[in-house]
């Protein structure tokens, strides 16, 4: 368990924390016990419950219904394994959070077999869109879906057991040889929206792109994400949750976590090894230890999410 | 092989400046040029080509990918072997990029 749960006391967990470099990016990366291990779904449920009957909620992520490539011929099939898994949970997370590209290609059939899917969990699912959800020609098929509520392309805010979540669209109007953008729209609404909110309340920002630079040479970053962090700053507790990259990633910086998820879909190499970023094909046998979903723990009065990664198999 | 049409082009997308024509993948004529999409790069990245010349892009990665040029041209989702291909008609260096993975850049010069 202690290699899975990154909620630990902050100061303590500190004193172990391995810090190592980047060859070449300079970017500081720590990792808190190492790199999560694989565990069964049901048992690292179990332990989680064991520790805290706090709120939990479920992160799934680029789920690319439509993907048929050789990396995985079957997209749709693992995001329906995906399902199963958590549906085995033996404590219903209250929700769900979905990190974007749910589709391929933004196909009307695509969102709707997506959504056939994933409302097997039965969970209320708070979706934020990647670049793959706005490439329908009109742009329309995520909002109509997904954007009810929400306010400019898709952000918007809510309140569950205590912390605060906070959606972000880093996936409109990018910027040639940018990153990931949020805009000044979205992040002067980001800063009323974060305006009177108690100090102490944990807050959970999730997006697609990750809001913090994984990797510049494949687009990994938010152009303007330090703007976003910048209104955290002052918060005790904040979880920064994102996918597109197909892989588990982690950060800690203060009062920051950083995470992460995999892809139900397929996997995408680590930063620099490979000539590009694209999915990357392995063997049949160890694609499912590749794919996955993660659940956040919250418990009252620690300072971090505990965050669980749980392959599909392995 | 994707169709070009109207809306391929916003209606403020310069459709004055250039003018698109979709060619038969096997009756590419010799001034024509190709540029592939490889691991998300465009190959090449800097093309000079003459005044009236067209160009083909074709995506040959499992990721889709599109081509912009901020007021010039735009395509649609390219998908795996999806072509694009625009008539360049006038003189200029026209940068473009793909509008989902913005580290790709590339640049045609029309003399």
């Amino acid at each position: 368990m202690s290699g899975q749960d990154h909620g630990d006391d902050g100061v303590s967990r500190r004193k172990v924390l391995e810090c190592m470099t980047w060859a070449g990016t300079g970017v500081l990366w720590t990792v808190t016990g190492g790199v999560p291990r694989s565990l069964g779904i049901i048992d690292s449920a179990q332990a989680a419950n064991a520790v805290a009957p706090g709120m939990s909620f479920l992160q799934i992520s680029d789920s690319h219904v439509g993907f048929d490539k050789p990396a995985n011929p079957n997209a749709l099939g693992t995001l329906e394994e995906a399902v199963s898994k958590i549906n085995a949970m033996p404590t219903k997370p209250s929700f769900m959070i979905h990190t974007g590209d749910i589709t391929h290609l933004s196909k009307a059939a695509e969102f709707d077999n997506a959504d056939r899917i994933i409302s097997q969990s039965k969970l209320d699912v708070h979706y934020v869109p990647g670049e793959h959800d706005f490439l329908d020609e009109d742009v329309k098929l995520y909002r109509e879906r997904y954007g009810r509520g929400t306010r400019g392309q898709g952000w918007y805010s809510f309140d569950a057991g205590g912390v605060h979540f906070v959606g972000l669209v880093n996936v409109v109007d990018l910027k040639a040889g940018g990153l990931g953008n949020l805009g000044a729209e979205q992040l002067a609404w980001l800063e009323d929206d974060l305006r009177g909110k108690s100090k102490s309340t944990p807050i959970v920002l999730f997006a697609h792109i990750p809001l913090w630079t994984v990797y510049p040479e494949w687009g990994w970053g938010t152009e303007d994400g330090g703007r976003a962090l910048e209104y955290v700053k002052g918060f005790g507790s904040v979880t920064v949750l994102n996918g597109h990259i197909h892989q588990v990633m982690q950060k800690v910086e203060g009062n920051v976590t950083f995470h992460t998820a995999r892809s139900t879909a397929f996997p995408q190499p680590a930063p620099g090894t490979a000539p590009s970023p694209g999915p990357m094909k392995v063997e049949d046998a160890k694609l499912r230890s590749m794919l996955g979903v993660a659940s956040i723990n919250f418990k009252q009065n620690e300072q971090r999410l505990a965050i669980i990664d749980t392959p599909l198999q392995g | 092989m994707k169709t070009l049409n109207r809306r391929d082009f916003g209606v403020d997308l310069g459709l004055a400046l250039a003018a698109a024509v979709l060619l038969p993948a096997t009756k590419a004529r010799a001034d024509d040029l190709e540029i592939h999409i490889d691991n998300f790069v465009f190959q090449p990245a800097e093309l000079k080509i003459k005044v009236g010349a067209t160009v083909t892009w074709t995506n040959r990665d499992d990721i889709p990918h599109t081509i912009v040029s901020a007021g010039k041209f735009r395509s649609k989702t390219l998908d795996t072997d999806d072509k694009f291909s625009f008539t360049f008609t006038n003189a200029g260096d026209y940068e473009y990029f793909c509008s989902l993975h913005p580290h790709m850049t590339g640049i045609i010069k029309v003399e």
